[in-house]
């Protein structure tokens, strides 16, 4: 057997464990987003959403969509692999990983596995959820699937690094709270940018999340605030600087080893 | 594939032939330890440095127990083998594999049951061991196969589908010892398997670790019970503050424990004997004898062999051995801190 084959190995079954785990608790994974959705959808979408009218040009139901979706990716892919890998620490079952024959990059990329396995199913989800409020007819599937899946794999490295600092459960909760959801309400899912004074808009620029739904909305729909080019250099770029650091910290075994 | 130098040129038939042989009998070949530890160090961050310098040695299928009370620095020097604690300096080798080059090699040889239960408490209990066979690289279907052994040897079977926070304290163990058999390591390694455990599972445990050395794996087990050592092991080594103060056979460290020395103050002058039957004496001064008296010899063969050879016995003082104080000493201090 090579190494290769062994270390294939090693992948799937970090990766079915991940996925068994969030699948054993759907209650606590897949249907809140789903739930949450509707209710957006229900008040700013239909009830709210009626009285605003358009905006860049697409209903106003229609324009949230997108950011809904990649809001509920970000949130799941973040969440699942800072809690999974939190609690194999707390536990100690990661343990079972440190002692085992398996490359830093190969655990790495299994728990990223499970938290984009995670995204991908609320993903389709909260879109089935959308499709009863909004007619979805997608611009560009390549786009759309590429931004989805870029977004969700960085979300889990961010989770990852969360859960490598963590050392109790109020610290995987603070990032979640006090970061991502701000940043993900600030990232343009409701509004336009260009609705903001010019002050705002360039303050805005600085937020990552902005660049993640803007290109998202372009696969969808077609409209963006920034060019999409951009877009996707921002979330490469990241993608690779969170990559590096999470192996950087597997490395040297911290949160992890004595 | 790695090529041999000079396979390209024409043969220099020699320098090809003890090339692949280096295969065949790695460098060392003869001589390789199961186990190599060289001055090994380590210091935690808070500053607290809980090996000083170790060195041991264990052979290929040896019963060997790393003996020491709490806080001695077993778990540390176990941690440091199976990866899960970085070492500050020193050497490490299993199987011949350094731990520094090929830590993949020297983690594919070890299996680890740890002190603490260290499992997704969540998890059906043959999950837990068929994905630590993943871990080691086996497909799916034979990891199920070696599960299933290693499940059945430890009469867990039976309780597979169940989540292993329902396991007893016992079971949990001995989920533990299936887990860490499951990819038949060379070298098993248990730190304190049997703490906390009643004395009846404690005694299936031993005849079960029995059963396995004798069928050619090593194994390495910490514990601060002298008996367990005792009634397992072959060879030996004593840990204390993270020194080790005694690395010997079983045999050799049980004779030593059970001689009793005496300390005598003789009435006649001494300097005219020289001999004392079976009995390994040495004279401290012209009136005082310091006697050894081993197992299956007694003290009134010793006073016959005195009294035949004209001695006076006028006082008599027991002199503790080292070890046994060492080992007094150890009981004490672990004794105090179970108190805490
Ligand atoms: N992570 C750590 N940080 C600081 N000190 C530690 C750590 N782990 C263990 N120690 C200390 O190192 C010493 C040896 O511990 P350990 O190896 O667990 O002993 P043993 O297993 O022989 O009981 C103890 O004094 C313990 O308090
Ligand atoms: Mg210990």
């Amino acid at each position: 057997m090579t190494r290769f084959t062994s270390y294939r190995i090693a992948f799937q079954t970090i990766l079915t464990k991940e996925i068994l785990r969030f699948c054993r608790i759907w209650i606590q994974t897949l249907l809140p987003p789903a739930i949450t959705t509707a209710l957006y959808f229900i008040i700013f979408g239909h009830l709210i959403g009626e009285r605003i009218g358009e905006m860049d040009g697409v209903r106003y139901i229609d324009f949230i969509v997108p950011g809904l979706i990649l809001m509920a990716v970000i949130t799941n892919s973040y969440s699942n692999v800072v809690s999974s890998f939190f609690s194999s620490k707390y536990q100690r079952h990661v343990e079972e990983l440190l002692i085992s024959p398996v490359p830093n990059w190969v655990i790495l990329s299994g728990y990223v596995g499970g938290g984009l396995a995670r995204g991908v199913l609320v993903g389709i989800a909260v879109t089935a959820v959308s499709l009863l409020f909004s007619d979805l007819d997608i611009r560009s599937f390549g786009w759309t699937l590429a931004v989805f899946v870029l977004t969700s794999i960085l979300f889990a490295l961010a989770g990852f690094i969360n859960a490598v600092y963590a050392k109790s459960f109020d610290d995987i909760s603070i990032v979640p709270t006090f970061v991502l959801t701000p940043l993900t309400y600030l990232g343009g899912v409701f509004y336009s940018i260009s609705m903001l004074p010019g002050f705002w808009q360039k303050i805005s620029l600085a937020n990552p999340v902005l660049y993640m739904v803007n290109a998202f909305r372009y696969g969808l729909l077609g409209v963006t605030d920034i060019p999409i080019g951009i877009a996707l250099a921002i979330i490469l770029l990241f993608i690779a600087g969170l990559t590096a650091f999470s192996l950087y910290l597997l490395n040297h075994g911290v949160g992890v080893k004595s | 594939m790695e090529q041999a130098p000079g396979s390209a040129e024409k043969g220099d038939l020699w320098l090809r032939c003890s090339y692949h042989l280096r295969f065949a009998f790695p460098p060392g070949a003869v001589f390789m330890n199961a186990l190599l530890l060289q001055n090994l160090r380590k210091t935690y961050r808070n500053g607290f440095e809980a090996l000083k310098g170790i060195d041991l040695e264990v052979a290929p299928g040896d019963f060997f127990a790393l003996l020491g009370p709490n806080g001695a620095g077993k778990s540390t020097a176990i941690g440091i083998v199976s990866s899960l604690v970085t070492k500050t300096s020193g050497r490490v080798e299993v199987f011949g594999h350094d731990l520094d080059r090929n830590p993949e090699a020297v983690k594919g040889c070890i299996g680890l049951v740890p002190q603490e239960f260290n499992f997704n408490q969540w998890e059906p209990v043959a999950e837990i061991v068929v994905n630590q066979a993943g871990f080691y690289g086996i497909p799916r279907k034979q990891a199920w196969i070696k599960a299933e052994r290693s499940l059945r040897q430890l009469e867990l079977w039976d309780r597979r589908r169940e989540q292993a926070v329902s396991l007893s304290g016992g079971m949990k163990r001995r989920l533990m010892i299936a887990r860490a058999l499951v990819h038949e390591p060379r070298l098993l390694i248990l730190d304190e398997p049997t703490a906390g455990v009643d004395i009846e599972i404690r005694r299936s445990m031993w005849s079960f670790l029995t059963e396995i050395n004798l069928r050619g794996t090593t194994i390495i087990l910490t514990t601060h019970y002298l008996e367990e050592a005792e009634s397992l092991c072959r060879n030996i080594a004593i840990i204390n503050q993270g020194r080790i103060a005694e690395h010997s056979s079983m045999k050799r460290l049980l004779n030593q424990l059970h001689n009793q020395a005496f300390v005598l103050s003789i009435e006649q002058d001494l300097t005219r004997i020289d001999e004392l039957g079976d009995y390994r004496w040495q004279r401290l001064d012209e009136h005082t004898l310091e006697v050894e008296v081993s197992r299956g010899q007694s003290i009134n063969g010793l006073f016959q062999a005195l009294a035949q050879r004209g001695l006076e016995v006028t006082s008599m003082r027991n002199k503790q051995n080292r070890l046994e104080q060492l080992f007094i000493g150890m009981l004490n201090a672990s004794r105090r801190r179970d108190a805490q």
